[in-house]
């Protein structure tokens, strides 16, 4: 509770005199049918019990009547304005907070997370919590305070005839439980029927292709007629709760104006009651029975906006799981590029056995290149992982000139490495924009360098707005390769002491590969360059050669070295480039 | 990048803002009861209204309800019948009030009275109540399976259109028309129209007992009619462009945050994080500003109405109470006219609120139709082939293609593959490799030239019977929710199991497939998230395996596997290629090295070819991408 105060806390105020103004709509509400009633009484004094009616007295009511409705008028307005005020600025806040939360995010916590759901969160459940507090400050006053006054008013009127709600509250309070119990489960049932329809038609967009190549055309339309089905019963469960449950509301609450108007009649025959009262008694009970189903509404809105708060509040209270809190030289910065990693082991799951990395050692010294090779899954993304510190070493230690990358600040360590990132992505903004994440300040002509470096600047020139050319969302616009020779581009800009591709050149075609490994060897000298790759020519002429096997290291050395040493690389290198025996020209 | 402003931010941004799935939960009944609910944006949506020709849109969504014609116009009837009986039943507490301030009765008579009425009251109550649950549940039923027919059209539509329609249209784009807009339609059926029905109907029958019962009031409540008309186009206009506003910036901050998200490695990787909350404090604010504008004026419009039929209440209260004293008016008329002033205002919000709901459905259901009105792949020729036996002799002749008919993507290609030969195609990416592949089962149709097989025109074969011979293995790893066995199966259905399993082994997946905890009966969820994108290939090659095509397609159907798993599937891969023409497409030159040919585009053109050792021993294109390092040596 204390965590969603803080939001609250800078505007108070409106937090304070938006309810304000919401009771002054409640008490308007009230004293309305009251004055009412004493127009009615002075009416039926001079009609029926001969008294003199005085015009201006009515008037007089009337009056007050109208100055009542404006001053709710202007409650109303104000409890929008201030709702309105309160709520938009509690989300912003919370909003940006966590998006600032999300920013602080390590590797591994959003992995926990995963992108689309945190999406969501800070979409869907900001908005929502938004409404809900919206709603708070209109109606949680509102409605329980027009419940209690109008009770009130009608005991007060005739404690007799209120008995009449003593059987109407009990039978409402039993049918709004039906709906909670019956309908919301098959609300929620449906909703899962919309989520698994919409899933049948993700799957066949994505898959339209196998679709049409394998003729199951037939077979699509079934599985979704199914779906569809399913959706229309649920559908139709759901919505029979509420067609069924709402009328009987009207005639229960019918019945009960009817009772009030029955008995509520004998006593005005028997003169136990004013007519006046009687009049007044029945807008009364309206306004309880509303009020009473706003209150489930309310339960209802609660409840769900309790979901959304539950999700948020578990981005805001996740743990960063790593921080450079204890690091010993905040300050410094990587010089000379040189990495060591000594009996490094790392595990994903912390509790899992199976250690993803295992007692990796070696030494790159500064400006050397170092290709790593071996299989999906033997552990090369995660190594070259752990000289950034997107994720910590579990055991042993990685070192970058000489000192602990724990010791580093996160800024500094990461400003000194340039990572290309297998998963790579571009943003939405021009080339140049996305080329200068590396340097911000970066000239034009050192950006134009570092893509021709990464062989990038030749189709960039070919666009016809060249380097403002827009480059859409993820990078949607350009090629596979060309992309990735962005990617390496925006990652030369930075300048790095040390430089990492991870698998990054998969989609460039092998001469222009050749060409940015030509680039690396002359114009970037003195960046230590650490290089993953599928194909074996991409690391051959690195000055070493690592070969990871399941988390481990099966070699280290030359390509010579490797050949002579290293089974697990001669196999790779056999099977890459050797020929398969003389082909059949047939 | 340095720190971009908001107005760049947003034209980048907002663009998006149209496209965003909007997050409907189940509909739920709005606060429809009390008088006034919270007056959210319900009522201040902005009218989308639809472009083209509204009354073709209607009568067309008409048809899918025409087949309930006489259930319709039962439900109207009823509806009728319910909104007249609830303007009677409000009427009978005149002759009652009257009756009880009556003196000059006895107390037996008018207790007999008001029993009577009473009665009448229970009867017309009961009347109200079965209508009113009889109409509903028509309606429902009407618009549920209405719905249903409309989105089993809009995906066996879906089935039936060209790839083509699948490139230029977003995923996410094409779902929202099953979900809001066919929603939306939903919406108007089962309650906008009877809503705006019995609002109106409401509306002409209160007026009428209203003018019967006293004009003078009469005319009082109407006095408000231009407050509440003016009044609420006012105040809706002014919240409609502050809505448009924070739909626009609404776009913009979740576009950001959906970008910037996805890309959080990047950005961590490259120190970003502060510029991002920059930018992002950026949007957010003015989130803020025109948020608070949209929930103001979105939120007052229910309090300004509400209370103004309050004024209307104390107006008619004050000049009834002088007309009882002056005229002698009756107090049950009182007492009826001041809740007919006060709930006045009621009917008119809520026909204000539907036309909006209307506005939404027609636009919705213009993009539903719009998608069903889309060209299809072209049926089949009157006298298309059925290839009972097909061999499996394809031959293209001169064929140019582009996707786009300015831009043209494979010029002039020609070749040809006997049957069981292997045809490579090499290349850099945009070469046109995979648009190749696509053309022979007529994914695509091409411009000029002709594609053969067995000497007959695709164009002249049936479309199934072609894309049922060729046998294709994506770039892309697709599969779909189901168990393992299922997804080898898709390609043939009645394959056995023993069948599936030789397949699975033929593509070296049986032995990963036995190491899942349920084997062949395991679920594969989210396009096979829980397999390796390695794995999830070998499925691909086994669904493939299974197909008894005599053409097979693969295209990097093994660029996710490791070198030394491709080489155990090399055998696989020789079997299953083993009497098929078979046309590959792969980045690792090792694995065209044995085909018979070798096709080098370039720009959409055959620059090279030959076999193997022909193309080297050419020392050109093949040569320097097979040899990228040496030369440069």
């Amino acid at each position: 509770m204390k965590k969603w105060l803080k939001y609250a806390k800078p505007y108070t105020k409106y937090f304070i005199i938006g309810p304000l103004c919401m009771i002054v709509e409640v008490i308007g509400e009230i004293v309305m049918p009251k004055l009412y009633s004493v127009i009615v009484g002075h009416a039926e004094d001079h009609l029926h019990a001969g008294q003199p009616g005085s015009v201006w007295y009515v008037a007089g009511i009337a009056g007050l009547m109208i100055l009542t409705a404006v001053l709710m008028m202007l409650g109303g307005v104000g409890g929008a304005y201030f709702g309105a005020k309160a709520s938009v600025n509690f989300a912003s806040d919370l909003r940006l907070d966590v998006y600032r939360k999300v920013q602080k995010f390590s590797f591994a916590n959003i992995d926990k997370f995963q992108t689309g759901s945190l999406i969501t969160r800070l979409t869907n459940d900001v908005t929502q919590l938004q409404n809900f507090v919206n709603m708070l400050l209109r109606m949680f006053l509102r409605a329980p305070g027009m419940l209690i006054g109008a009770l009130i008013m009608a005991i007060s009127l005739s404690p007799r005839l209120a008995t009449v709600l003593a059987v109407a509250i009990p039978i409402l309070v039993l049918l709004l439980l039906f709906v909670v119990r019956v309908g919301f489960p098959r609300f929620n049932k449906m909703q899962g029927k919309i989520d698994a329809l919409n899933n049948t038609v993700g799957e066949n967009l994505t898959n339209i292709r196998v679709v049409k190549s394998f003729v199951r055309e037939d077979h699509e339309n079934e599985k979704f007629g199914a779906a569809n089905n399913d959706l229309r019963s649920a559908g139709l469960a759901a919505m029979n709760v509420m067609i069924f449950v709402q009328p009987i509301m009207m005639l229960v609450m019918n019945l009960t104006s009817l009772a009030v108007v029955y008995f509520g009649g004998k006593m005005v025959v028997f003169d136990d009651l004013a007519i006046q009262d009687f009049s007044a008694f029945l807008t009364y009970i309206t306004q309880i029975l509303m009020s009473l189903m706003m209150v489930t509404m309310l339960f209802m809105i609660t409840s769900r906006a309790m979901a959304s708060a539950g999700r948020i509040s578990e981005v805001l209270d996740e743990k960063i799981d790593l921080d450079d809190k204890d690091a010993k030289y905040p300050a410094r910065k990587v010089e000379r590029g040189e990495v060591e990693f000594k009996h490094v082991g790392f595990r994903y799951y912390k509790n899992s056995e199976d250690e993803v990395l295992s007692d990796i050692s070696f030494k790159i010294n500064a400006g050397e290149t170092l290709g790593i090779i071996g299989g999906t899954g033997s552990g090369k993304t995660t190594l070259v992982s752990l000289i950034p510190r997107l994720y910590d070493a579990d055991s042993g230690e990685v070192l970058v000139d000489g000192v602990n990358v724990r010791d580093y600040s996160l800024y500094e360590l990461r400003e000194g490495i340039g990572m290309v990132l297998q998963k790579n992505l571009l943003f939405s903004g021009t080339v140049a924009e996305n080329l200068r994440w590396g340097d911000e300040n970066a000239d034009d002509a050192a950006m134009r360098q570092a893509a021709e470096y990464a062989q990038a600047d030749d189709f960039v020139s070919n666009f016809s707005d060249g380097y403002d050319h827009g480059i859409e969302r993820g990078g949607a616009n350009v090629s596979g390769g060309q992309k990735q020779r962005l990617c390496i581009a925006r990652a030369l800009l930075k300048k790095p002491k040390i430089l990492i591709l991870d698998d990054s050149t998969s989609a460039v075609d092998t001469a222009t590969e050749a060409k940015i490994r030509e680039a690396f060897r002359t114009d970037l000298a003195g960046s230590t360059k650490i290089i993953i790759a599928q194909r074996v020519t991409s690391v051959m002429d690195a000055d070493r050669i690592l070969v990871l096997e399941d988390g481990k290291i099966a070699g280290l050395g030359t390509h010579d070295e490797l050949m002579q040493s290293c089974e697990e690389y001669k196999e790779i290198y056999t099977l890459q480039t050797e020929s398969k025996g003389a082909s059949d020209n047939g | 990048m340095a720190k971009r402003t908001l107005e760049n931010l947003q034209k980048q941004y907002s663009s998006s803002a149209s496209s965003q799935p909007s997050n409907k939960g189940p509909r739920m009944p709005g606060p429809g009861g009390p008088g006034r609910g919270p007056g959210g944006p319900r009522g201040a949506m902005p009218t989308a209204k639809p472009k083209g020709d509204t009354k073709k849109v209607v009568a067309r969504l008409l048809s899918y309800i025409g087949s309930y014609k006489y259930l319709l116009v039962l439900a109207f009837v009823f509806l009728i019948l319910s909104t007249l009986a609830g303007t009677a039943a409000s009427y009978l507490l005149r002759p009652i009030v009257n009756a009880l301030v009556d003196s000059s009765r006895t107390v037996d008579e008018r207790l007999a009275y008001i029993m009577r009425v009473v009665l009448t009251l229970l009867a017309v109550y009961g009347v109200q109540v079965v209508m009113q649950y009889a109409q509903a549940k028509i309606m429902l039923t009407i618009s549920q399976n209405a719905m249903a027919k409309l989105r089993r059209d809009l995906f066996a539509k879906i089935q039936r259109l060209p790839v083509k329609f699948f490139d230029n249209e977003s995923h996410g784009e094409i779902m929202s028309r099953f979900t809001n807009d066919v929603d939306n339609v939903a919406t108007m059926f089962d309650s906008t129209l009877t809503s705006l029905v019995s609002g109106a109907l409401t509306l002409i029958a209160t007026l009428a007992v209203m003018c019967y019962t006293n004009i003078w009031l009469t005319l009082i409540t109407l006095a408000f009619l231009p407050v509440y008309i003016f009044g609420g186009g006012a105040i809706s206009k002014r919240s409609r462009k502050y809505y448009v506003a924070q739909q626009a910036a609404l776009g913009a901050v979740n576009g950001y945050i959906e970008e910037s998200v996805s890309g959080q490695k990047v950005i961590k990787v490259f120190n970003h994080e502060d510029t991002c909350v920059d930018e992002f404090e950026l949007l957010n604010n003015d989130l803020r500003e025109k948020q608070v504008g949209a929930q103001f004026f979105g939120g007052i419009m229910g309090p300004i109405m509400g209370n103004v039929g309050q004024v209307s209440y104390a107006m008619t209260a004050g000049i009834g109470g002088i007309l009882c004293i002056a005229r002698g008016f009756d107090i049950g008329g009182l007492t009826i006219f001041v809740n007919y002033a006060r709930q006045f205002a009621r009917p008119i919000n809520e026909i204000s609120m539907q036309m909006s709901t209307i506005f939404a459905a027609l636009a919705g259901a213009e993009r539903v139709f719009n998608v069903l009105d889309r060209p299809e792949e072209e049926p089949d020729r009157e006298n298309a082939s059925d290839m009972p036996d097909m061999q499996g002799y394809v031959k293209l002749d001169d064929v140019s293609f582009g996707y786009v008919p300015e831009k043209t993507i494979l010029k002039h290609i020609s070749l040809y593959a006997k049957p069981g030969q292997k045809i490579a195609f090499v290349g850099s990416t945009g070469a046109g490799k995979t648009t190749v592949t696509n053309l022979l089962n007529r994914f695509y149709d091409i411009d000029s030239g002709e594609i053969t097989i067995d000497g007959v025109n695709v164009r002249d074969i049936k479309r199934d019977v072609l894309r049922r011979n060729i046998a294709m293995v994506l770039q892309d790893t697709h599969l779909f929710t189901g168990t393992i066995r299922e997804n080898i199966r898709y390609g043939r259905p009645d394959a056995t199991d023993d069948e599936v399993i030789a397949a699975a082994k033929t593509a070296s997946a049986h032995s990963f497939i036995m190491r899942l905890e349920h084997g062949y009966d395991t679920v594969i969820t989210g396009d096979g998230a829980n397999l390796s994108q390695g794995q999830r290939q070998l499925l691909n090659i086994a669904r493939a395996a299974l197909s008894k095509a005599p053409i097979l397609v693969l295209d990097e159907a093994t660029s996710s596997v490791d070198t030394r798993t491709e080489r155990h599937i090399e055998h696989g891969m020789d079997r299953l290629m083993a009497n098929r023409t078979t046309f590959v497409i792969a980045h690792r030159l090792s694995t065209v090295r044995n085909a018979n040919a070798i096709m080098v585009l370039e720009h959409g053109e055959i620059i090279e070819r030959g076999t193997h050792e022909e193309l080297l021993a050419k020392r050109g294109r093949y040569y320097e991408l097979y040899t990228g390092k040496k030369e440069l040596d």
